[in-house]
Formats: structure tokens, C-alpha cells, sequence
């Protein structure tokens, strides 16, 4: 079966086709397959930015490379990456102050790199700026031999974690990197997973063997030593004492370890250690169908169910040139609203929780309960992970009976927000403890690659629902509430008001959800209709069986959709090779940075105090490690 | 007084302090569920009563282990001691009238007595594990018992002074026709905080915080010296919820009922605020603790003391 989905499209009946399939047209549209070439955008002007960037630096050889979402894309050469990024970052006027993402691309086995310079592995970086409302996607072909680049963690602090896990995964090497280790996988690791040529499965390795003397190696391993992060040794610092919180301890979420060097119960020295929930979710998705990917993604951030499906699917649709009804989306967005809830109810609780207050957590898990039972499991049939949107659309129309259900929920919830918001936000013990704690600026936060509720809390009213409306947002009235200090009650006042501002959502999409179809009747999601096609006419029947059999051939091209999920910003990166399966998904993730600010965030305070963070950031170890 | 009778005050008031917080165990899991929304233990038994049985049988038969790395004679002395002190301090505490296992002079302060040496128990039994998250909280234990104790002791001379009296028999008496709640009702409250503290619950159960320290003291324990540790809080709840009944609402006095009955009830009812307020709080900071204590409470408990003295003085002048 692998070995069949590498086989490449050329296969694949093509039919050419200047008409697009529009909505409401209904089943009886004829069956083709866009041509490749024409996904993707089309030929504009090129970008400003790049205008900007020939006028600054006039021999820069800057090679344009279109993508299916029209994010300004272009190769740069490796020598001028540092000047390149440095003036678009710091120099420029409204500079690209947010590495958003970060990562790479083993270029080896990619077939379709018309107009792209030669390199056996390529560095992307995707730069945001939230003065212009842009983005950049600059990338760096790199040779197979040392592949190398420079350190950008002098320019956004966020790259940090970035390049250790480009290392780890891909083995190119970060000069000028204070601390080049593994980030995800063991330091013991042999490999670097993302390469095309590392196994994906464990089948394709020999029989699993620990020796006695293996295992003491990797215990030998998990031991902290602080010289190797730059910290002091408690045997030259007598004062100093060095506490292993984790993986497995009740205040990180999850299998989470942080080491923190106390003097008396102050937080001076902080190191963070992730990649305990490591799955390789971007190397499974190299594997899987377009459409069998999807159950991957509900379980990255896996309290927020399917507002992880909804990047994936909208890249995937980007690429494909799928236009989905509206129905189909108001159905979305409603799902999403009422995830974004069930999300903040377990932040809400276990943020309480955290701060020692042990009844919230039980008041706000029957709530997500309720929501479970009466809104989310008669539509999905699911509960954390529905597996729901499908390419194109949704796996199954609104049941009949679904309104009621939810307007009573949206009735009921108010009233209990507001009785928490006696309990646990007005607690003058809570204040004590979360006001003025671990507070941000908005200059930090951006530089740190932080996003939602933690951006919003430090000050910026920037939410992609507003900002950049996808799936019809903007037909909805919603507030998008903010913070002013950035501390951690800032933090999680914003998540109280947000749930409040998804209800408003909820109601207005329940009045407007239109009849309708709930998905696309475009061939490369929904197969051709039996009659009158499929059943009379062998070009129909073969694409009906290869759709069923292979799922979609989605067209060479890269795009890249974000949403605002649970946490922050979501998305994914999808490169399609026009092949059954993508060649890269990198999944940009809240959590990843918002974890990673940690030590900037406790550094001077209490060790208690590091347990409010943790609380009041919202992060999901699945989300983190991907 | 016959020697019989006073074994069997003795062996009444052992029997009932162990029962009593081994049944609270029960109550307090119970009482919690209901105020969050769920049933608790309820499959053991009636009510799930017997659950505090089954876990006994189960906690008395875990392994007695003892992690290589302590120091392992405190390790086992430290968890007794707390269950003594409590046990021991409830020979002064009078149950209805006459009904007490030693009637001492100075009643109260064996008992504050016995509350500071309590501290002993938390600070050695984190000393002793040699774990980094024990030793915390036993360091945190160590400040926060000793502070409170400060104005724990201040609070109660209001009622000394009123009193005459550091028999807590004597205390009782006194408030026959007032209880001490109204005039000492700052000593009360700052008695009531300060009891919270010393019996390590929430808001101020800083030495467990187990969203921080896993544990705090007793990280490294198991089986029954866990449970000792347990049952030593249970027994401090159960002493502490009697003092304030004792000495703020008049023990055993009561109209109609028999005095024993009217103690129980009072004991009881602080039991359960204690619970509530376990239901209710989240949990100060290390510091903020610490400030409440000196800044709010001491000089609360001082100012109490110069207007109890002020008063006591003109009446007797």
C-alpha cells in the first residue's frame, strides 16, 4: 500500500476543465480533476514585502515561488538569511515582529519543484507582522552534505525551541545556537525522524531490545546536569537547589518536566524539557490519506477536538480549490464555538484548581459534560474526538432535533459563568495569588510567538476570527476581549470572556444556519454520484473507485490556513506533492511557544507561582510535542 | 473518683477521638462530594459507611516501606507523634461536666504545649525523607506552625483574662450566662485562622500543596505511617473544632439536652465548617501566609488583648 501511494498522479485520469463546481449545484456536476497547475493562485503583482526587500538589498537573489494560499513565498540564499531576516524582523519599519513558525523540509523525494533552486533539504521560516497584517514565508535550500543555517534566536526568542527541533528532526544544524540538543525526541535518538529515509513504523525496525546496560545509559541521560544548560553547579552555589518537577507531577498538564533552581523558594534558574508526549503526528501524516489524517489531528490539541480539524481541512481545501457550502461551515464555526468552551471549561477548573481551590474543576467539568451530551455527541456522535470535517465538508448533516439541545445549553451556561465568577475570579485569594504574577508585554509577547488568549491578555485585541475571517466569521457579531498586564489573571479573564463571546457566536449561528448541502461536490471529496454517472460511464466508475480506494490526489502546491483555536494560533502547513498522501504537514501549534516563554514568565518568582503559570497558560502537552 | 469511672473516661475519650476521626473520613469525603456536585464513597455499606474500614484494612495491610535513602528511625518516630500530641491534648478537654481524663490547672497551656510539639512530627518527617519536595514543605511547615502559634496563644489570653482560668473546666463554667464568642469574638476568629493553620488544611495546607509539592511533608510516605499522618489530622481537626466549641461557645452548656450531647453538636458543627471552607478556599501564597500572619493576625490578636486587659482591670479596679 505505501509503495501505491507513491506512485504519482500521472496515473490519474485527468480531465481538463476550466469550470470550477460552485456550491448548490447538487450531485449531478460532472467528475474532474482540477489540473494541477491551475491550484494555486494565480499571476499577481509581486508582494510589497518583496518589493521592499530588492529595494533594500538590490543583488539579493530572491526566487518567487507561488502557493496555493498566497502567503508571499521566496528562496533566499543561505549567506543572506541572517541580514535578510534581520532587517525584516528588527529594521524594517512595521517589522515582521512574530517568527510564527519555524521548520523544514527534507526535499529529497519531491517531485514537483518547478522554479524552485536545487537543495536537498529547505528551511522555512513564516514571519508575521500585526502592524501590516502580513505575512512572509522566506525560504533557504540547503545542501545534503552539513546542511546549516544561521541562529535567528538573536532576532525573535521564539526561534529557540524552533531550531532545536529543526535539528532534531531534520538533522541540519543551527550555527550560533546557545543550546543545540534534541528537543522532542531523547537525546539518545538515533536519526532524525523527518528525514524521508527514517522509519515511520516500528515494523520497519528490527525486534525491540533494552540491555541492562542501555537502559542505565538512558537513565544516565534523564539525570540534570546544569552545566549543560549554563547553570551553576549546586556544588559551586551551596545557596542554590535544583528541583525536578515532572514528567509526571500534577501541576504540568501532562508529561511535562521542568527542572527549577530554587534559592529559598525563588525561582532563579528555569529549564524547561518537553517531548514526553512525542507521537511524530507531522511523520504520520506522511503516511496516511489526505482523509485518514484527519482522527490525527483532533488528538494534537485534544481539547479542542475538532477546531484542529478545521486548519487541516481548510489547507487541504485551499490546495484542492474547494469551495464549501455554506452550511457546512456555519456548522464549523459552531462546533468550534462550542470546543472553544469545553476547552476553557478545563482551563477554567484546572486553573482553580492549580491555585488550591478543589471544588471549581468538578462545577466546570459537569458543565463541558452537559456540553458533550447535548450539543457536541448528537451532532458528532463523538466526544473529544469527533473526527468530524471532512475535505470539503462535513462527514454527516446537523441531526434532525439539534437546535433545541443547543439553545438550551446557550441558556443555561450564563448564569453558571457568572456564579464562577463569584467563586473563583472576585476570590480575593485567587487575586493575590494570579494579579501582577508572571506579567507580558505585548512587544514580549509577540517577539515570543505567543497567540490567543495569551496575546489578548497582554494587551492586543488580535484575534484571526477578526482579523482574517475564515469560514464566514465575520457574518457574526463577537467582542474580542483583552487584557492589560499580561499577568495571569489578565490571562484568565480572557478565557472567562471568550467563553461568554462563543455563546454569543453559538446563538447567532444557530438563527442563521442555512439549508443547504453539508459538503462539496467536488470530485476530489465527494464521489460521483451513482446515478447518473457512475453506474453508466467507466471514466465516472474509475474515478469513483479511485476516490474510494486511494481518497484524493490533491494537486502539487503548498498552503497554509491559519485559525484561532483553543489556545492560539493554529495551523497547518500542508505541502502536497500530488500524491494520496501529504508530503509534509508541519503543524504549528499554540502551546509550542507558549511553553516555551516559561522561564521568562517565572524567573524571580515563587515556586508556587510557577504552578499559577503553568495554570493560567492553557497549554496541552499533546499540542506542545505534537 | 473512683478508679473505674476514670478508666472509663479514659478509654471513652480515646475511643471516641479514633472513632471519630476515622469516621470523619467518611464524613468529610461525603460532605465534599456533595458540595461538588458528585456522591463520593457510597458502595461500602450503608452510605458507603463502611469505606473507612475497607481503606483501614487496606492501608493497614500496604507494605511497611521505607525509602532507602531516609534517615529511617525519625522516618518511623515522626508520624506518631502526631497522632500523641493530638490524642494527648484531648485529656484536658472536658466532654460535659466532670467528664474529663485529667482535670489540670493549667489546661490551655498544656495543650498549646502539645500543638507546638506537633510541629516536630511535620518538620521531621520532611527533615527525615531527604526528598527535596518533603524537605520544602517541612520548611514551610516549620515557619507556618511556629508563626500561627504566636497568636494562636495571644487570641486565647483574652479568654483567660475574662475567664480567670487556664482549666478549661473553669473557662466553661464562666460562660454561663454569655458566651466568650461575643466578647472575644476577634480572639475567635483569629483562634479559628489559626487553627486552620496548624491543622495544615486549606486554605493555609501549604506544607501538602500538592499542586506544587506533590505532598509536601509525607511525599515519601505510605501505608499506615501515612495513615497515622491522616488520622493525626482528623484527631487536630476533631481538637480543634472542640476548643472553639470549649472555649468560645460555651462547651457543654446548653439548655434541655445533656451536656455531652450539646459538646458533640457544637464540635461538630465547627467540624463541618472546617470541610466547608476545605470545599471553598483556593490556597494563599508561601508569603502572603506569612504576611497575613504577622501583619493582620498578631497585631489583631495584640489589640484584642490591650482592650480585654483595659476592660478586665476597670471592672476589677
Amino acid at each position: 500500500m505505501n509503495d501505491e501511494q507513491r506512485t504519482q498522479p500521472d496515473d490519474v485520469p485527468h480531465q481538463q476543465s476550466e469550470t470550477r463546481p460552485e456550491h448548490g449545484e447538487g450531485p449531478v456536476q460532472p467528475c474532474q480533476w482540477p489540473v494541477a497547475a491551475v491550484a494555486g493562485g494565480g499571476a499577481a503583482p509581486p508582494p510589497a514585502v518583496f518589493r521592499e526587500l530588492r529595494e533594500r538589498f538590490p543583488d539579493l537573489p530572491l526566487t518567487e515561488q507561488t502557493t496555493a494560499d498566497g502567503i508571499p513565498t521566496a528562496w533566499i540564499p543561505r549567506e543572506q538569511t541572517a541580514q535578510v531576516l534581520r532587517y525584516l524582523g528588527r529594521e524594517a519599519a512595521e517589522p515582521f515582529a512574530m517568527l510564527y513558525d519555524l521548520g523544514g523540509v527534507d526535499e529529497r523525494e519531491r517531485l514537483h519543484r518547478e522554479g524552485m533552486p536545487d537543495a536537498a533539504f529547505s528551511v522555512f521560516y513564516h514571519l508575521v507582522s500585526y502592524s501590516r497584517n502580513a505575512d512572509v514565508r522566506l525560504k533557504v535550500a540547503l545542501p545534503e552534505e552539513r546542511p546549516e543555517v544561521d541562529s535567528v534566536a538573536g532576532i525573535w526568542p521564539a526561534a529557540g525551541w524552533y531550531e532545536r527541533e529543526l535539528w532534531d528532526m531534520f538533522g541540519v544544524g543551527v550555527a550560533g545556537h546557545p543550546q543545540l540538543k534534541r528537543l522532542l525526541n531523547p537525546p539518545w535518538w538515533d536519526g532524525h525522524p523527518l528525514r524521508k529515509e527514517h522509519p515511520s513504523r516500528g515494523t520497519e525496525y528490527g525486534p525491540f531490545e533494552m540491555s541492562e546496560d542501555v537502559f542505565d545509559e538512558m537513565q544516565e541521560q534523564l539525570r540534570f546536569k546544569p552545566e549543560e544548560w549554563g547553570l551553576p553547579r549546586t556544588e559551586d552555589d551551596p545557596t542554590l537547589m535544583y528541583l525536578n518537577i515532572g514528567p509526571q507531577h500534577g501541576a504540568t498538564h501532562g508529561p511535562f518536566r521542568v527542572v527549577v533552581g530554587l534559592r529559598d523558594e525563588e525561582i532563579v534558574h528555569l529549564v524547561p524539557d518537553i517531548g514526553y508526549h512525542h507521537r511524530g503526528s507531522e511523520k504520520m501524516a506522511e503516511r496516511q490519506s489526505w482523509h485518514t489524517y484527519i482522527p490525527y489531528t483532533d488528538r494534537v490539541d485534544y481539547l479542542g477536538g475538532v477546531t484542529n480539524n478545521l486548519p487541516y481541512v481548510l489547507s487541504v481545501e485551499k490546495l484542492c480549490g474547494i469551495e464549501v457550502p455554506e452550511r457546512a461551515q456555519l456548522v464549523r464555526i459552531l462546533l468550534c464555538e462550542a470546543f472553544r468552551i469545553a476547552s476553557h471549561l478545563v482551563f477554567y477548573g484546572t486553573f482553580a484548581q492549580d491555585i488550591g481551590a478543589l471544588s471549581p474543576v468538578f462545577y466546570m467539568f459537569e458543565d463541558r459534560e452537559r456540553l458533550f451530551d447535548d450539543v457536541i455527541e448528537p451532532i458528532t456522535g463523538g466526544r473529544m474526538h469527533p473526527n468530524w470535517f471532512r475535505i470539503g465538508g462535513l462527514a454527516e448533516d446537523l441531526p434532525t432535533g439539534w437546535k433545541q439541545p443547543v439553545l438550551d445549553y446557550l441558556d443555561y451556561l450564563p448564569a453558571r459563568l457568572d456564579e464562577y465568577d463569584r467563586l473563583v475570579m472576585d476570590n480575593r485569594i485567587m487575586k493575590a495569588r494570579t494579579v501582577g504574577v508572571s506579567a507580558i508585554t505585548v512587544d514580549e509577547a509577540v517577539a515570543w510567538g505567543l497567540t490567543g488568549p495569551m496575546l489578548r491578555a497582554a494587551g492586543l485585541p488580535w484575534d484571526w476570527r477578526k482579523q482574517r475571517p475564515y469560514s464566514h466569521y465575520d457574518w457574526f457579531e463577537f467582542d474580542v476581549p483583552v487584557g492589560t498586564t499580561g499577568d495571569a489573571y489578565d490571562r484568565a479573564a480572557v478565557h472567562v470572556e471568550e467563553m461568554r463571546q462563543s455563546l454569543r457566536i453559538m446563538r447567532q449561528v444557530v438563527e442563521a444556519m442555512p439549508d443547504g448541502p453539508y459538503k462539496a461536490f467536488h470530485p476530489l471529496t465527494t464521489p460521483p454520484a451513482k446515478e447518473p454517472h457512475t453506474m453508466h460511464d467507466i471514466e465516472s466508475l474509475i474515478t469513483h473507485f479511485l476516490g474510494v480506494t486511494w481518497g484524493p490526489v490533491v494537486p502539487p502546491g503548498e498552503a497554509c490556513i491559519y485559525t484561532e483555536g483553543t489556545k492560539g494560533q493554529y495551523s497547518y502547513y500542508t505541502i502536497s506533492d500530488g500524491a494520496t498522501s501529504p508530503y509534509r504537514v508541519k503543524i504549528r501549534t499554540a502551546s509550542f511557544p507558549h511553553l516555551q516563554v516559561l522561564p521568562k514568565l517565572c524567573t524571580g518568582y515563587e515556586i508556587a507561582d510557577l504552578v499559577t503559570v503553568l495554570g493560567s497558560i492553557d497549554f496541552v502537552m499533546a499540542d506542545v510535542d505534537k | 473518683m473512683a478508679w473505674y469511672w476514670q478508666l472509663l473516661i479514659v478509654l471513652g475519650v480515646l475511643i471516641a477521638a479514633l472513632t471519630i476521626a476515622a469516621g470523619l473520613i467518611w464524613y468529610e469525603r461525603r460532605l465534599l462530594s456533595l458540595v461538588q456536585d458528585r456522591y463520593g464513597p457510597n458502595r461500602v455499606g450503608p452510605a458507603g459507611l463502611l469505606q473507612v474500614l475497607a481503606d483501614t484494612v487496606k492501608i493497614i495491610f500496604k507494605e511497611d516501606w521505607v525509602p532507602p535513602f531516609a534517615d529511617r528511625r525519625v522516618f518511623v518516630v515522626a508520624p506518631s507523634l502526631v497522632l500523641i500530641t493530638a490524642l494527648l491534648s484531648f485529656m484536658v478537654v472536658p466532654v460535659a461536666e466532670g467528664w474529663v481524663v485529667i482535670d489540670l490547672d493549667i489546661g490551655l497551656l498544656f495543650i498549646l504545649a502539645m500543638s507546638s510539639l506537633a510541629v516536630y512530627s511535620v518538620v521531621l518527617a520532611g527533615w527525615s525523607s531527604r526528598s527535596k519536595y518533603s524537605l520544602v514543605g517541612g520548611l514551610r511547615a516549620a515557619a507556618q506552625m511556629v508563626s500561627y502559634e504566636v497568636f494562636m496563644g495571644l487570641s486565647l489570653i483574652g479568654v483567660v483574662a475574662l475567664a480567670g482560668s487556664f482549666d478549661l473546666g473553669d473557662i466553661v463554667e464562666a460562660q454561663e450566662g454569655l458566651w466568650y464568642v461575643v466578647p472575644q469574638f476577634v480572639g475567635f476568629v483569629v483562634f479559628l485562622v489559626a487553627g486552620l493553620a496548624e491543622t495544615r488544611r486549606i486554605p493555609f495546607d501549604l506544607t501538602e500543596a500538592e499542586s506544587e509539592l506533590v505532598a509536601g511533608y509525607h511525599t515519601e510516605y505510605s501505608g499506615m505511617k501515612f495513615g497515622l499522618f491522616l488520622v493525626g489530622e482528623y484527631v487536630a481537626i476533631t481538637l480543634f473544632s472542640a476548643l472553639i466549641a470549649t472555649l468560645f461557645f460555651g462547651g457543654w452548656l446548653g439548655p434541655w439536652l445533656p451536656g455531652v450531647v450539646w459538646f458533640l453538636i457544637k464540635t461538630f458543627i465547627f467540624i463541618t465548617l472546617f470541610i466547608l471552607i476545605r470545599g471553598t478556599f483556593p490556597r494563599p501564597r508561601y508569603d502572603q501566609l506569612m504576611a497575613l500572619g504577622w501583619k493582620a493576625m498578631l497585631p489583631l490578636s495584640l489589640l484584642n488583648l490591650l482592650i480585654t486587659g483595659a476592660i478586665v482591670v476597670a471592672r476589677a479596679g
